[in-house]
C-alpha cells in the first residue's frame, strides 16, 4: 500500500523557481504574437484551475472522485442558459451564479456521496456525474446531445471576453487567485484538518473534528472551483455539451493531478500544463514507415499513464523532490 | 456505583456509565457494565484477553454505539454521541494500537490535536485563512502537552521514526493536547520495556490530579501502583469492583484472573 | 400497458439484468477479493463483442465463436493478471484507477488498429433467427429468450459455485479476509488468478452474447461499465447475491423507466442508487 505522504505542502526550491518563471512566461506570452498558441495556453490555464480544484479533494483531503467533471460542465451550461442569443451577458453576474450553481449541486451530491468510503466513494461520484450527464443528454430542453451555444461572450466593466487577449489575462488572474487561495488553504486550520483526515480519519475524528462536515465542505469548495474553470471553458469555446460532464473529462482531471503530483496545488498546475503538452506532442507525431503515429495518440497517452503509475506514482513533483525531507 | 476513596474528589462522577451492553450479532461482548469515573481518581479495568475491556472503552469513547444502557458526561446525557462530539465536551481517549499521524512530526501531531478545541466550523470561511501554526492559544496548548509528556527532545522528529515507547508517549500527549477532563487510556504500556514503562507510570501518576481516568491495562505492577479503584471483567461482565486490596483478596477474581496474571 | 407489452418489458428487464449480472459478478468478486478497482472491465466486454464479430466472420458459427472466444478470454485474463494486475493489489485505489484508465486508452486503440472504428454487426444464428408470437401484432425474438436461458443457467451456475462448492468457499473466504484465507492454506495467488480470469471471461461472454443484438462499436465498454459500477454499489462489494439482486433491480428500473418516463429514464437508476445509499451506505448485501 503506497504510504501517504506528509509535508506535501512544502515546495522544493526548484519548484518555486519554476513557478516564478512560469508566471513570467504566462504574463509575457501573448506578446509573442501567436494567436493560435494564445488560445492553447488559455485552455491549459483553464484546465489547470480544474486540476487544482480536484487536488483540493483528492490530494489534500484524500477523496478520489471520478465525477468531478459534473461541476465543471454544469457551470458552462449555466452560462449558456443565461446568455442571450444575440447579446453579451454580464460576467459580473453570470460568473458568480455559475460558481454558485456548481457549488450547490456539489453540496447536494456531496451529502450522499461523502457518507461512503473507499471504493464506494469512487464509484458513486462517477455514478452521480453520469446521472447529470444523462439528464442533459436525454433532454432536448437542456440542449440534448447536441449541446448549447454561447453566441456572444460575456462582458462587463469594460472587459469584453470576446477579445482573446482580454480572456487570456482574465483567465490568468483567475488562475493566480485560485492558486494563492488553495495554497493558503493548505496552511489554514481547515487545510490542516483535511490533511489529518487524509492521513488518519479515525484519529482526526477522535480529536474532536466532525470529519463529515469537513469532507463535505471540501467537496463543495472543489465543486465551486471546478465551476469557475467550466465557466471559462464555456466562454472560450462558446459551446457546451454533456461530454464536459462525462467520465472521460473526470478521468482527464485525475490524470493531470497525478502526472504533476498531488497534495500541494503546484503539482496539479504543473500536471495540467504537462498533460496538455504531452497530448499535443503525441497527436502531432509524424507518420513513420507508413504507420501514422499521431493518429494512435491514445496508445501513447495510455502507455504514458501506465508508466507514470508504475514508475513515478508521486508524479513530476515527486521526481523534483529531494530524497529525504525529514530530520 | 463505587464511592470515592481517600483522594479528595467531588461526589458527582465526571463520567457515568449505566448498564452498558454491546451485542455483535449473537455475541454479547459487553454485558450490563456500570462504572463511574471521579476527578483525581484512577479507575482501572482489568481482565483476561477477550473480556470486553477494549469494547467497553469503545463504548465509553463513542467509537461504537451501545446496544443498550446510558452514558453521562459531566452530568449531561451523552448516550449515542459520536466520538468527536464527546471529545469536544472534555473526553479524551488513547488507543491500544498507536494511532498517531505517522508521516507528521511530533509537533504537527500535537498542533492538530490542540487545534480541535474551539476550532471554527469547516464551512466558516474564517477557518480557510490564517496560518494554523500561528495561533497562540493553540501553540500554547500543544506546547503544554509536549512538556507534560516529556517530548521536547523529539519535537521535530517524524512520528514514524520514533521508538515504540516514545510513540506511546506521543499517543498520550495527543489526548492531553485536547485538554480533556476525562481520560480513557487503552493499554498505554503496551509493548513497553521496563524503563519506558516506568516513565509512563510516572506520567500517569502526575495526570491523576485534575483528571478522571480510566485505565485498561495488563501490566499488573502498573495497575496496582496507580489504581484507586479496580474493576474486573470476564467475558463481558463485571465480576468484581472495589479497592485494589479488596480485589486482590477476592476469591472470584483470583480464580478467574489473577491466578493466570501476566507480568 | 397491456399484458403482452408488460410481458415483453419484463422479459427484457430480466434479460438485461442477467447480462449486467454477468459483468457485475466478475467486477464485484475482483473488488471484493483482490480489492482492485478495474475501470477496464468494460473493455473485456468490448473484447468479447469484437471477438464474436471477428470469429463469426471467420467461421460463420456463433456457437464456435463463443466457445473459442471464451477460452481466449480466459487466457487473456490470466495473462493480464499475471503480468500487470497482480502487482497492483496492494497499491492505492487511485493508482489502480489510473492504471486501468490507461489500459482503457490502450485497449481502445488496439481495437481501432485491429478492427477499425466502424460499427459492425454480428448475425443472429440461423437456428435462433425467428420470433415467438405473443399476440397478433407483438412477438418476441427467440434469440433474446435464448440469451435469457443462457444467462440464467450461468447465473445459477455461479450461484452454486460460490455458495455450494469448496472452491466457492475459498473464494468467499478470500473475499472476507485474504490473509486469513492464505494462512488457512488457500493458495491465494492461484485463487486470485482464477477469479480474475473468471471475471474477464464472464464479461467477454456477456459481450459475445449481446453482439447480435446491440452490434459492435467503439467505446461500448464505457457505457456498460458505469451500469456495472452502479450494480456493484447497490448490491454491495464482494457479494454475488447482491450483484444478482441489484442487477435485476437495475434491469427492471431501467427498462420500465424507458417506457414509462423516457425523459428521466436514464436518471432513474441513479436515483435508485442514491436511495439505497441513504439507508445502506455499503450496499444491500455487503459482507
Amino acid at each position: 500500500m503506497s504510504a501517504p505522504l506528509a509535508h506535501l505542502e512544502i515546495l522544493p526550491r526548484s519548484v518555486h523557481f519554476l513557478l516564478a518563471l512560469g508566471l513570467l512566461a504566462l504574463l509575457a506570452f501573448p506578446w509573442t504574437g501567436q494567436d493560435f498558441y494564445t488560445q492553447m495556453v488559455t485552455r491549459m490555464m483553464i484546465l489547470a484551475i480544474f486540476a487544482m480544484s480536484l487536488d483540493l479533494l483528492q490530494g489534500i483531503t484524500g477523496l478520489v472522485s471520478l465525477g468531478h467533471a459534473a461541476y465543471f460542465g454544469l457551470a458552462g451550461y449555466v452560462l449558456a442558459f443565461m446568455s442571450p442569443a444575440d447579446a453579451a451577458a454580464s460576467w459580473l453576474i453570470t460568473l458568480p451564479v455559475a460558481i454558485l450553481a456548481s457549488a450547490l449541486v456539489a453540496l447536494v451530491i456531496g451529502f450522499f456521496v461523502v457518507r461512503t468510503q473507499g471504493i464506494y466513494f469512487i464509484m458513486v461520484t462517477m455514478a452521480f456525474a453520469q446521472m447529470l450527464y444523462y439528464l442533459f443528454f436525454d433532454n432536448k430542453g437542456l440542449g440534448g446531445s447536441d449541446g448549447l451555444y454561447i453566441n456572444v461572450r460575456p462582458s462587463a466593466l469594460g472587459l469584453d471576453l470576446e477579445n482573446k487577449l482580454v480572456l487570456y489575462y482574465f483567465t490568468l488572474v483567475s488562475l493566480v487567485l485560485v492558486y494563492v487561495f488553495l495554497r493558503r488553504l493548505l496552511w489554514s486550520p481547515f487545510g490542516r484538518t483535511l490533511n489529518g483526515i487524509r492521513l488518519n480519519e479515525h484519529r482526526t475524528q477522535a480529536l474532536g473534528y466532525a470529519s463529515f462536515s469537513y469532507k463535505l465542505t471540501a467537496f463543495t469548495l472543489a465543486g465551486a472551483l471546478a465551476g469557475l474553470a467550466g465557466y471559462l471553458w464555456g466562454v472560450q469555446t462558446g459551446y457546451v455539451n454533456p461530454e464536459l460532464m462525462g467520465f472521460h473529462m473526470s478521468a482527464h482531471a485525475i490524470m493531470m493531478v497525478i502526472l504533476g503530483g498531488m497534495g500541494n496545488v503546484a503539482g496539479a498546475l504543473i500536471g495540467a500544463f504537462g498533460f496538455e503538452l504531452f497530448l499535443h506532442f503525441f497527436k502531432d507525431l509524424p507518420t513513420v514507415g507508413g504507420f501514422d503515429l499521431g493518429k494512435h495518440w491514445q496508445l501513447w497517452m495510455g502507455s504514458l499513464i501506465v508508466l507514470v503509475v508504475i514508475v513515478a506514482p508521486q508524479g513530476l513533483m515527486g521526481l523534483l523532490r529531494p530524497r529525504s525531507q525529514d530530520d | 456505583m463505587t464511592k470515592p476513596t481517600a483522594h479528595d474528589s467531588s461526589a458527582r462522577p465526571l463520567l457515568q456509565a449505566d448498564k452498558l451492553s454491546k451485542r455483535f450479532g449473537g455475541l454479547l461482548a459487553v454485558n450490563d457494565v456500570s462504572l463511574s469515573l471521579f476527578k483525581d481518581q484512577l479507575h482501572a479495568v482489568i481482565g483476561p484477553n477477550g473480556a470486553g475491556k477494549t469494547t467497553l472503552t469503545h463504548l465509553l469513547s463513542g467509537d461504537i454505539a451501545a446496544s443498550s444502557g446510558r452514558l453521562q458526561l459531566k452530568g449531561q446525557d451523552v448516550t449515542g454521541w459520536p466520538h468527536h462530539r464527546l471529545s469536544l465536551h472534555g473526553l479524551g481517549r488513547s488507543y491500544q494500537k498507536t494511532n498517531v499521524f505517522l508521516p507528521l512530526s511530533v509537533w504537527d501531531n500535537l498542533m492538530l490535536a490542540a487545534q480541535a478545541q474551539g476550532a471554527y466550523a469547516p464551512f466558516n470561511p474564517l477557518s480557510w485563512f490564517g496560518r494554523a501554526d500561528h495561533n497562540p492559544s493553540v501553540v500554547a496548548r500543544a506546547d503544554r502537552a509536549l512538556q507534560l509528556a516529556g517530548l521536547s527532545a523529539v519535537r521535530n522528529k517524524t512520528a514514524a521514526i520514533l521508538s515504540h515507547g516514545i510513540q506511546r508517549q506521543l499517543e498520550i500527549a495527543m489526548v492531553l493536547a485536547t485538554e480533556p477532563q476525562v481520560l480513557l487510556l487503552d493499554e498505554p504500556l503496551a509493548g513497553m520495556g521496563a524503563a519506558e514503562a516506568e516513565t509512563m507510570v510516572g506520567l500517569l501518576q502526575t495526570l491523576k490530579k485534575d483528571h478522571a481516568m480510566l485505565l485498561v491495562e495488563h501490566d499488573m505492577d502498573a495497575v496496582f501502583a496507580l489504581a484507586d479503584i479496580l474493576t474486573v471483567m470476564v467475558n463481558g461482565t463485571v465480576i468484581a469492583s472495589g479497592t485494589p486490596q479488596a480485589i486482590r483478596e477476592d476469591a472470584k477474581v483470583q480464580a478467574a484472573y489473577l491466578g493466570e496474571a501476566s507480568a | 400497458m397491456d399484458l403482452a407489452n408488460f410481458l415483453i418489458q419484463l422479459l427484457n428487464s430480466v434479460q438485461y439484468g442477467l447480462l449486467l449480472f454477468l459483468l457485475a459478478a466478475g467486477l464485484t468478486l475482483i473488488f471484493g477479493i483482490m480489492g482492485v478497482v478495474n475501470l477496464a472491465h468494460g473493455s473485456f466486454y468490448m473484447l468479447g463483442a469484437y471477438l464474436a464479430y471477428a470469429l463469426t466472420g471467420a467461421w460463420d458459427s456463433l456457437a464456435l465463436a463463443v466457445l473459442v472466444g471464451t477460452l481466449l478470454s480466459i487466457g487473456i485474463g490470466w495473462l493480464l493478471e499475471k503480468i500487470l494486475f497482480r502487482h497492483f493489489y496492494h497499491r492505492s485505489h487511485l493508482d489502480q484507477v489510473l492504471l486501468t484508465f490507461g489500459l482503457i486508452y490502450i485497449f481502445e486503440e488496439l481495437r481501432s488498429m485491429l478492427w477499425g472504428d466502424d460499427v459492425h454487426s454480428v448475425g443472429v444464428p440461423e437456428l435462433l433467427n425467428w420470433s415467438i408470437n405473443l399476440t397478433d401484432t407483438l412477438s418476441y425474438p427467440a434469440y433474446r429468450l435464448f440469451m435469457l436461458v443462457i444467462c440464467s443457467v450461468l447465473a445459477l451456475g455461479l450461484w452454486l459455485l460460490i455458495g455450494k462448492t469448496k472452491l466457492g468457499m475459498k473464494i468467499r473466504a478470500g473475499a472476507f479476509n485474504s490473509d486469513m484465507a492464505q494462512a488457512l492454506g488457500v493458495n491465494i495467488v492461484r485463487l486470485h488468478a482464477l477469479v480474475f480470469a473468471m471475471g474477464v471471461a464472464l464479461a467477454a461472454l456477456g459481450g459475445m452474447l449481446i453482439a447480435p443484438l446491440s452490434s459492435v462499436y467503439p467505446y461500448m465498454g464505457s457505457q456498460v461499465l458505469i451500469m456495472c459500477f452502479v450494480v456493484v454499489v447497490i448490491g454491495g462489494i464482494g457479494s454475488v447475491r447482491g450483484a444478482l439482486t441489484a442487477a435485476l433491480l437495475v434491469g427492471l428500473v431501467d427498462t420500465f423507466g424507458k417506457v414509462l418516463l423516457p425523459e428521466f429514464a436514464s436518471m432513474l437508476v441513479y436515483v435508485l442508487m442514491a436511495v439505497v445509499l441513504l439507508y445502506k451506505p455499503e450496499g444491500l448485501f455487503k459482507q
